[in-house]
């Protein structure tokens, strides 16, 4: 029990950290560091529930991304529609996309999804580069509009901004914590241990597979959207394989299946990535090295291996008491017996 | 009509370069289960190396490719070595990762080494030649038959000798191929060395009618795959015929569809037949 408080304590923490964040820190520049990195921690989480909880690695996701932020952009500006609507369209649509795109992959097992989902990623890539007159191609999409107002909340500078990713952050990674330790996120672990041995146990396999994707598209698409009103200006880039690559980094230095993982793992790879600015292009130079070492060395990352750690120590920390109660009972007896013995004696 | 055979033979030059590195995609597959996304890296690589070998060492084309074959063919066996062999018993997820994270590498270690420009790779084959009014380069007829020559080859290598019978035997069965005295290790090691090999001459017979660049792995990776799919995993007759299958169908697609949406044609086919049959083509019943 005490563990969850101090859990509960260490969030408390965080998220103070991250409100009172703008205030500390006056630098735009760093604002906007931290708001994009806040938009790449939605979409590794909808990447973690459904490769790192369900077992399937869906090498489509930077697609989906790009689809919920294409989306977005061709609703405002082409279609006119309020902000608010459009994003909500934007993410139904893509969670739709997921669905449909879903009933068909999931029915792939193992290398065959990976394969199908890096064929479809690509297909969604090839379509915003190819379709001009919709995406407006290799130039890209401008004129994106930031968000509109809620009542009296405005959203129109980047401290705002900042908040509004921020509660986005927030509401996924609650909904993440209560779904993971619910009965549900069992069935996705279950799943991901042993598909077949769910199916005897009687767990509808593809209904849950299916569930998790979609779930999973969801909190990328609404990256994406986020993304798209954030930075106000979208490549055909953002869909590619890259991209994909970027979020799998994060996710795995952070920790795949793991709660803290996303947030551990983007924040330390955009600081690192700040640090090493002058290797912009060659970033793969280093990164690649570290996502190959890290897999075979130390495959589940830095909250992977801090848990791992911690239930080992709480393991030695009960071994230990448990020898030290036999060893005291042992030496009561024995004291016990030798009494015993002398009035025996 | 002349259109049409003249896309024919064009489906043909593209159609023996995409099998090459489908060949090499589907030995891997098929003996070591590793679906190597880094292949297309290798594909580039072979690029890169045949061209500095004729730019920088003075080479001539031919003896270019050779060493290319030599040197992509190593760091096959290198990454089997360093990545795939440590991961050969963990969760199928991790050797994928893996396999990206190598691609990654080799991307941004050629973009340093070598630029990100475009760069062409001169050719002594570049001559025109009409036969009965279509016109072809001789790299393109240079193309169409060292393919069929590394194929027929390769069958020879397989079927005649005792390492490509042990090859096989492997890609039968690891633990039977162990029981009986064949050294899985090495038989490994040979697999990546062949795979690189064939993507390197593929890379370097292509890349006289295409360019080099660091990103030029990517779309052909892709569609190994999908020719693999639709030949059956780890099949190599299936990796031939699917080759060739994917080349007409491009050709002509580009030609009587759309130019620009010919790179899609790949990816439907995948997933018409993927969603038609989950496992694949040619799947085998059970595990």
């Amino acid at each position: 029990m005490a563990v969850f408080e101090k859990r509960r304590l260490w969030l408390a923490v965080l998220a103070a950290l991250a409100l009172a964040f703008p205030l500390l820190v006056t630098n735009g520049y760093y604002l906007h560091m931290m708001t994009i990195s806040f938009i790449w921690m939605i979409a590794v989480y909808g990447l973690n529930l459904f490769a790192g909880y369900t077992g399937y690695l869906s090498l489509a996701h930077a697609g989906f991304f790009a689809v919920g932020a294409y989306t977005l952009g061709i609703l405002t500006v082409k279609v006119g529609l309020p902000f608010w609507w459009a994003f909500v369209l934007s993410c139904a649509f893509t969670s739709l996309l997921g669905l449909v795109i879903g009933l068909v992959a999931l029915r792939t097992k193992e290398h065959f999804f990976a394969i199908y989902t890096l064929c479809v990623g690509y297909i969604i890539y090839l379509v915003i580069d190819k379709w001009d007159s919709l995406t407006g191609g290799v130039r890209g999409f401008i004129g994106i509009p930031a968000p509109g107002d809620i009542g009296p909340l405005s959203f129109q500078t980047p401290v705002a901004q900042y908040y509004l990713v921020l509660f986005f952050l927030l509401a996924v990674m609650f909904v993440m914590y209560r779904l993971v330790d619910s009965l549900t996120g069992r069935t996705y672990i279950a799943i991901r241990n042993s598909e077949e041995l769910a199916l005897t146990l009687g767990i509808s396999t593809m209904k849950n597979k299916l569930a998790s994707f979609v779930l999973s598209v969801f909190f990328t698409s609404l990256a994406g959207a986020l993304y798209a009103s954030f930075i106000r200006f979208l490549g055909p880039d953002i869909a590619y394989v890259t991209v994909m690559f970027d979020f799998l980094t994060y996710l795995l230095v952070g920790g795949i299946g793991t709660l803290a993982g996303p947030v551990v793992g983007t924040l330390l790879i955009t600081f690192l990535s700040q640090q090493l600015q002058f290797l912009q292009d060659y970033r793969m130079l280093i990164f690649g090295p570290v996502l190959t070492l890290l897999i075979i060395f130390y495959p589940h990352g830095i909250a992977g291996g801090f848990i791992r750690y911690q239930a080992k120590r709480a393991e030695v920390r009960r071994l230990e008491q448990r020898a030290n109660r036999t060893a005291a009972e042992l030496a009561a007896s024995r004291q016990g017996r030798s009494e015993r013995h002398v009035e025996e004696g | 009509m002349e259109l049409f055979i003249q896309q024919l033979l064009n489906g043909l030059t593209v159609g023996s370069v995409y099998s090459l590195v489908a060949l090499g995609l589907t030995l891997v597959y098929g003996i070591l289960h590793i679906p190597n996304f880094a292949h297309g890296a290798l594909y580039m690589m072979g690029g890169y190396v045949t061209l500095t070998a004729m730019s920088q060492a003075g080479l001539p084309y031919g003896l270019a490719i050779v060493v290319s074959m030599v040197a992509v063919g190593l760091l096959g066996v290198l990454m089997e070595r360093l990545v795939f062999y440590p991961l050969r018993d963990a969760p199928p997820l991790h050797d994928k990762i893996a396999a990206i994270g190598i691609l990654l590498f080799l991307e941004a270690f050629a973009q340093y080494v070598w630029g990100a420009d475009y760069q062409t790779m001169p050719t002594p084959y570049g001559n025109v030649i009409t036969v009965f009014g279509l016109t072809l380069t001789v790299q393109r007829i240079l193309i169409i038959a060292s393919t069929v020559v590394i194929m027929i080859l390769l069958y020879l290598f397989l079927k005649k000798t005792f390492i490509g019978a042990s090859i096989i035997a492997m890609a039968q069965s690891r633990e039977g191929a162990n029981l009986v005295g064949i050294n899985t290790n090495k038989v490994a090691m040979m697999t990546f060395l062949l795979s690189g090999g064939l993507a390197a001459l593929a890379a370097s017979l292509a890349s006289p009618i295409n360019l080099v660049f660091p990103g030029m792995g990517h779309l052909v990776i892709l569609k190994a795959f999908v020719i693999i799919i639709l030949g059956g995993m780890g099949s190599i007759p299936g990796a031939i015929v699917g080759g060739y299958i994917l080349g007409f169908s491009e050709s002509l697609g580009a030609t009587y569809v759309s130019n620009d949406y010919k790179d899609i044609i790949a990816f439907v086919i995948l997933v018409i037949i993927l969603t038609v049959k989950p496992n694949g083509l040619f799947a085998k019943e059970g595990h």
